[in-house]
């Protein structure tokens, strides 16, 4: 295969040449997971910050990501209002030595959709304390928009809810939100299959980043390796411009010198 | 003396004034964790000098798996 010469995905000073970013949650094994990222291709994984269990004892998530490869991406997954966010990203830093946060702050706890003003809070707050913020929103254009002017180095809206698999429910939002974004777009949620990962990525987002879809397929090391071709392929039909849709068909093959046909 | 370990209840003893002499107590790794002390993030180089007061919250955290 001929390899088309596409620019790296820049967010804030970072370049990445993947542009799929996988999760750490939901896997059956730690050896599972290992092989799935590999097999991802990804330079990027979130992981999530907790409380440790006073007297349990047992290995650290980080003992299975090879950090020579990847970079870490932590979240702020579980926070329900700015004050947690900021608290759990400066923690994220410490722990990881990393100004990258994934900012996600949760206004419901049924659908998971993000709290839009304690995010636009919260990223305030974290760009002002020298974090690349990268912050997990709905599909709305004028909150990305918001979070852009704020400093924000990506946005990342949802496609669908956390974990739901249901793929890319509102093409047209975020086809608007690349169209008027001067950051990195990355759908973040919703993609359940190869197929959502090409839609997305044929729109012209940036960047996907998904955890269930990989990590709760039988076989998720066979899905990471699909969702990489898929996010390629997605990638590679939106830089080639696609042909115009029509009504009626338009014949491939010449319709002169047809056998059968008069003479001229 | 009495403090808040991750939002259970603690008494510590004499012996664990600093953070490094918790961690140490705890059993835990310093390399694999995060610390607040009253919301404010203590940096892993002054673990060792960190004394620790009556009341103190003290939240310890680390990397667990997630999107």
């Amino acid at each position: 295969m001929q390899n088309f010469d596409d620019s790296p995905l820049r967010i804030g000073a970072y370049e990445f040449h993947s542009r799929l970013i996988v999760g750490t949650g939901k896997y059956p094994s730690m050896e599972a997971m290992q092989a799935a990222h590999a097999a991802s291709g990804a330079e990027m994984v979130t992981v999530a910050i907790r409380r440790v269990n006073l007297g349990e004892k047992g290995g650290s998530l980080l003992d299975y990501i090879d950090r020579s490869k990847m970079t870490i991406l932590p979240n702020t997954a579980g926070c329900f209002n700015a004050r947690e966010a900021v608290a759990t990203a400066q923690l994220a830093r410490e722990l990881l030595e990393t100004d990258l946060i994934k900012l996600e702050v949760i206004g419901d706890t049924q659908t998971l959709h993000p709290d839009t003003r304690e995010t636009l809070l919260a990223a305030e707050q974290l760009v002002a304390d020298g974090f690349t913020v990268l912050p997990y929103i709905g599909d709305d254009p004028v909150a990305c928009a918001q979070l852009e002017a704020l400093g924000c180095a990506a946005v990342m809206p949802l496609a669908a809810p956390i974990g739901s698999g249901l793929g890319i429910c509102n093409p047209y939002t975020i086809r608007i939100i690349k169209e008027r974004a001067g950051v990195p777009v990355i759908v973040d949620a919703g993609v359940g299959t190869a197929s959502d990962a090409a839609v997305a990525m044929e729109l012209g987002v940036d960047a996907l980043l998904m955890n269930t879809g990989i990590a709760a397929a039988q076989n998720p090391v066979a899905m990471a390796e699909a969702m990489a071709l898929a996010t390629r392929a997605g990638r590679l039909a939106f830089l080639s411009g696609r042909m115009e849709k029509r009504l009626y068909a338009n014949a491939s093959s010449p319709m002169q010198g047809l056998i059968g046909a008069p003479s001229a | 003396m009495k403090v808040e370990i991750n939002g259970e209840k603690r008494e510590l003893p004499a012996a664990e004034a600093t953070l490094a002499e918790v961690l140490a107590a705890l059993e835990i790794e310093a390399r694999g964790v995060a610390i607040a002390c009253n919301d404010r993030v203590v940096r892993r180089s002054e673990y060792a000098r960190h004394r620790i007061a009556e009341g103190d919250r003290i939240e310890i955290v680390r990397a667990v798996a997630g999107g």
